[in-house]
């Protein structure tokens, strides 16, 4: 079973990512077994099928897709994941701080596609907590990437105050 | 100047572990080439024609002595000893060793220097006005705002992988000397009518392929608003700037597509979730970085120094360096000294590692110890008294930093060009110094009177030829080198971009047809007016046609119809 970094932890994975082939649409794929995380099309199309049918289902939001279109339902998914379908497309960054500092979500936010270990200290200031590591990656390794800086100057989803605000008045170094 | 704090360190100290751990990994193959790219460039590292590249930030352009010295010590252990001035008002390192790399900014942060953000898409080096502090014209020293922009966009989490590089340059000044509209958001500080701080924004300039100017999107934003609202300019282009053409990426052309007023009115339904949130900026902050550009410990003098007076009466060669490269300073008996790194055969922004430490020790003597980069390429000491400048251009003389061009003919903005950068078209030093032989007569520059010329090697205009008067531009037809010419572009409050005058010249006729340029001036103008003011009242055709007269264009058209031909297929 795959292994993420869950809030700086290895744990065993069990979502699966479901992506549609060239032959499916939306309206027709069949929804596997649960646990999956399903594309934000599919959520759309489906929506009161797929409340139906699972407890808590999981989405997944492209780069190019934003979370408006899930205002209003964050609270019913246990896993949102954003896409980061290269490493250097950084549009998931604003997906995720737009979901925890502005939609209030408060579940998983997962990383999935090319994540790597030099762009989760960034990705968890925006509010990322999963991050499901590019295959040939080791999670074990990348884990060092969460915590290369100590300190922060601006405000983001895991800070919400700028250092000047919390370290206001100090010796030069 | 602004000294770091113990976090500013801290970061910058965590920032040399983490690259250095990103190369280790790398050399023992666990990063591949294409994972380390943008790590490298956010670092500053470049891979260009000869080998790497390293630039170094220097924040809005300040320099400390020590730090002066501690990059002449650089360029001595680690490179052939020069560096490189650019137009972000930073320092480049052409021949660095890439595994040194790491050892080179473990140096720069012992000395608060690094080379974050200074290339990559990312938010770059924040530039001003070199006069900050000192200008007579400045409504408030905007180096503050600067280094509050420094810090918010240092390590900025949501805004390291836009979809193109962005810049941003800050002028409080009546005449804007950081040509602020050719930036992604440039920032005029300016006063409210209730008397409040704040800033005129524009969005959307930049050169480059596709030169525009920035637009106003706000009249005024309150200084304490400044962080919030450049999130919500950054955050609409991070989700929306074009990312499937590299050409088409910048934010100026989200700004065209969407129409300033839409693209404002989004900007404002973004900034309205943001405003008044912790990220609006306290009065005591401003205060506190403020007072990191505390005015020196200037002595009350009287305007006029006698002796000074004499000496420029007597001595016409130190007259001449008083009049193109000493400036007016807001404080009597004080003045601001350009120390220009336009010497004929030399590189321009060039300066060796021998120039640095005299250029540190003529700070530490003259100018309480600090100097600063211009994006003109030259280093300016900003606080000189005028009973001191003789000494000064004395010493600046012996190093060859007292060349008294500024503001003419050849006190040219020129990037590394094809000698250097793997992106160029073209060469740029070579066309540099085949202008400074043919105008190597200082009178006769001084009877051209000002007069901005600049040299790009390729269409990314690093060398912002688009705002001079004269512009050279370096294309490629068919592997040879060719030279578009335009005319009429300038900085400052009027900014212009320039237009091209029609095919391009062969590198050596350059040279003339810039002589031919400048005759046409020399014959039309009135007693009072500048290149640029005879060019506009007369038009580009007089110039045009003196331009090509004589000159057979017929295989240059060929060649560029042909182009066109490849570009549209």
């Amino acid at each position: 079973m795959p292994r993420i970094i869950s809030n700086h932890c290895i744990v065993e994975d069990h979502w699966q990512v479901l992506t549609l082939a060239a032959d499916e649409t939306p309206a027709t794929v069949t929804l596997p077994a649960a646990p999956v995380l399903l594309p934000l099309a599919v959520w759309l199309a489906r929506r009161d099928e797929i409340i139906a049918r699972y407890p808590q289902p999981g989405v997944w939001l492209d780069s190019d897709e934003g979370p408006e279109a899930l205002a209003g339902d964050t609270d019913r998914f246990a896993v949102i994941a954003v896409n980061f379908p290269k490493f250097t497309d950084g549009r998931s960054y604003s997906s995720a701080r737009l979901l925890r500092e502005r939609y209030r979500y408060s579940g998983e936010i997962r990383a999935i596609g090319d994540v790597l270990q030099d762009q989760l200290f960034y990705m968890r200031r925006c509010g990322i907590n999963a991050y499901a590591l590019r295959a040939d990656k080791d999670p074990e390794k990348a884990l060092a990437g969460l915590t290369v800086f100590s300190d922060s100057y601006q405000a983001a989803a895991d800070q919400p105050l700028p250092a000047f605000r919390r370290h206001a008045t100090q010796e030069p170094a | 100047m602004y000294r770091y704090d113990r976090t500013d360190q801290q970061l910058i100290d965590e920032r040399v572990a983490q690259y250095r751990d990103q190369m280790t990994r790398h050399l023992a193959g666990e990063l591949s080439a294409d994972e380390l790219r943008p790590l490298r460039l956010q670092n500053g590292l470049y891979i260009q024609r000869h080998g790497p590249m390293l630039r170094i930030a220097i924040p809005y352009g300040m320099l400390a002595a020590a730090q002066l010295r501690k990059l002449a010590e650089i360029s001595r252990r680690y490179d052939r000893g020069i560096g490189h001035l650019t137009t972000r008002q930073n320092m480049q390192l052409n021949w660095p060793q890439f595994e040194e790399t790491p050892e080179i900014l473990g140096e720069l942060a012992s000395v608060e220097m690094h080379a974050v953000q200074t290339s990559g898409n990312c938010i770059r080096n924040i530039t001003s006005d070199h006069f900050a502090g000192v200008a007579a014209d400045e409504l408030t020293d905007p180096r503050p705002y600067c280094e509050l922009l420094r810090q918010w966009s240092t390590f900025h989490p949501e805004f390291a992988f836009l979809p193109r590089k962005f810049k941003i340059a800050v002028n409080a000044a009546a005449q804007d000397r950081a040509v602020i509209r050719a930036h992604d958001i440039g920032l005029d500080l300016v006063r409210g009518d209730d008397g409040e701080l704040g800033f005129r924004v524009f969005v959307g300039g930049g050169l480059g392929r596709t030169p525009i100017l920035g637009k106003l999107v706000r009249d005024f934003l309150p200084r304490r608003h400044l962080l919030s609202y450049l999130d919500a300019i950054l955050r609409l282009y991070n989700r929306y700037g074009r990312r499937d053409n590299l050409y088409k990426a910048r934010i100026k052309i989200l700004v065209q597509a969407l129409g300033i007023e839409e693209f404002g009115r989004q900007v404002e339904a973004e900034w309205s979730e943001l405003r008044d949130g912790p990220t609006t900026v306290p009065d005591a902050e401003f205060a506190r970085l403020a007072a990191h550009f505390a005015p020196p410990a200037w002595q009350t003098l009287p305007a006029e120094d006698p002796a000074h007076t004499a000496l420029i009466s007597t001595d016409k060669a130190f007259a001449n360096w008083v009049r193109r490269c000493v400036h007016p300073h807001k404080t009597p008996g004080y003045a601001a000294v350009t120390l220009s790194l336009k010497a004929p055969g030399v590189a321009p922004g060039d300066i060796s590692d021998v120039q640095m430490i005299a250029v540190a020790e003529l700070a530490e003597r003259f100018s309480f110890g600090e100097a600063r980069v211009s994006h003109e390429q030259n280093l300016v000491l900003a606080d000189v008294r005028q009973s001191d400048l003789h000494a000064v251009w004395q010493i600046a003389r012996s190093q060859r930093l007292a060349t008294a061009n500024i503001g003419l003919l050849t006190d040219m903005i020129c990037c590394p060009g094809g000698d250097l950068c793997s992106l160029a078209n073209a060469r740029s030093i070579p066309i540099a110094a085949a202008v400074n032989e043919k105008f190597d007569d200082l009178d006769y520059l001084y009877d051209i009177g000002d007069l901005s010329l600049n040299i790009s090697g390729c269409m990314n205009s690093c060398g912002h030829h688009h705002v001079a008067n004269i512009g050279i531009l370096g294309v490629d037809k068919n592997d040879e080198e060719w030279y578009q010419i335009t005319i009429g572009g300038q900085q400052g409050n009027a900014a212009t971009i320039g237009k091209v005058i029609g095919p391009s010249f062969y590198a050596m006729e350059v040279p003339e047809v810039i002589a031919a340029l400048i005759d046409v001036y020399v014959e039309q103008r009135t007693a009072s007016e500048r290149f640029i003011d005879t060019l506009q009242r007369i038009g580009i055709e007089p110039f045009k046609t003196r331009a090509y007269a004589g000159r057979d264009r017929r295989r240059t058209a060929k060649v560029e119809h042909r182009e066109t031909e490849v570009v549209s297929a």
